[in-house]
């Protein structure tokens, strides 16, 4: 009972969130919206007993990406957004299009809720750090070497494109 | 017990708004966020199942072999290959907003100056 409380309040702040950055016409109200949500979600990982996943949600998503959107924000000084006529296509096409999905995606997951069945909370030993790093760096040991050669390569693009042209 | 539908059901709204906000905003930052928002809520449903079958084994299709806590992990991978994401495509937009002086997505809509 407790749980589904939560789990409605935190989904409820979490929508509200993401509604708000669409609303908001500032980058930075937008920012720290997706702040917000980012937050919650790491709550509600918590409901599902993914501590570590909780962690790494707060440190790297909330923490670590959302301050460099922030950077970039302040140091491109980035004002209010203009309203520009867009391309009618994304409109006219994109935005049906998306109804449609998720009413569709709505109406499997309601129609199929039954078979799915409950997802249980608080499982012991389930989603901590020591149970993740035994599975990282046994069964997936070389994608996790893979990724940090990606962040090298990242890294890189992100100097050479940064770099002043003289 | 929280059904797995509820989840399932928030992350799909979750996906939704982020693809309105790619399609609606016109300030770069803003829909780079939206993508930011759309892996999020992918991100939800991995961690939604990793429980699910966690707690369901019997659930799984016969024959069929699971490494046991793959959705946190895959939810870790995503968080990089995001963060790496982040990095070049903000240096992207520092790169464009040099040249273009502006962050609206309908005035760089040529590839050369």
């Amino acid at each position: 009972m407790v749980h589904q409380v939560l789990f409605i309040v935190f989904g409820l702040i979490c929508v509200a969130g993401a509604i708000n950055l669409l609303v908001q016409r500032h980058p930075i109200s937008s920012a720290l919206s997706l702040v917000v949500v980012m937050a919650s979600l790491a709550l509600i990982y918590l409901l599902l007993g993914a501590e570590f996943v909780a962690a790494i949600q707060v440190i790297v998503y909330a923490g670590a990406i959302m301050v460099l959107f922030v950077f970039v924000i302040m140091l491109l000084n980035a004002g209010a957004e203009e309203r520009t006529r867009g391309s009618r296509i994304a409109l006219l096409v994109g935005v049906p299009g998306v109804v449609v999905l998720a009413g569709t995606v709505g109406w499997l997951l309601v129609t199929g809720s039954q078979q799915l069945g409950g997802v249980t909370i608080g499982a012991t030993n389930f989603g901590d750090t020591h149970t993740i790093a035994r599975f990282l760096f046994r069964d997936f040991l070389l994608p996790f070497e893979i990724t940090s050669v990606l962040i090298l390569i990242a890294i890189m693009g992100a100097v050479v494109l940064g770099k002043k042209e003289n | 017990m929280i059904p797995l539908s509820w989840y399932l059901m928030l992350s799909a709204v979750l996906f939704s708004i982020g693809v309105f906000g790619f399609l609606l905003k016109r300030n770069i930052i803003t829909i780079f966020m939206s993508i930011e928002l759309m892996l999020n809520a992918v991100n939800l449903s991995f961690v939604a199942f990793a429980n699910y079958w966690n707690t369901h084994p019997q659930m799984l299709p016969s024959g069929a072999r699971m490494v046991p806590l793959s959705g946190h992990v895959f939810v870790f991978f995503v968080m990089v290959v995001a963060a790496a994401e982040a990095a070049v495509g903000l240096a992207i937009i520092i790169s464009v907003f040099r040249t273009r002086e502006t962050l609206n997505v309908d005035r760089v809509n040529l590839l050369k100056l």
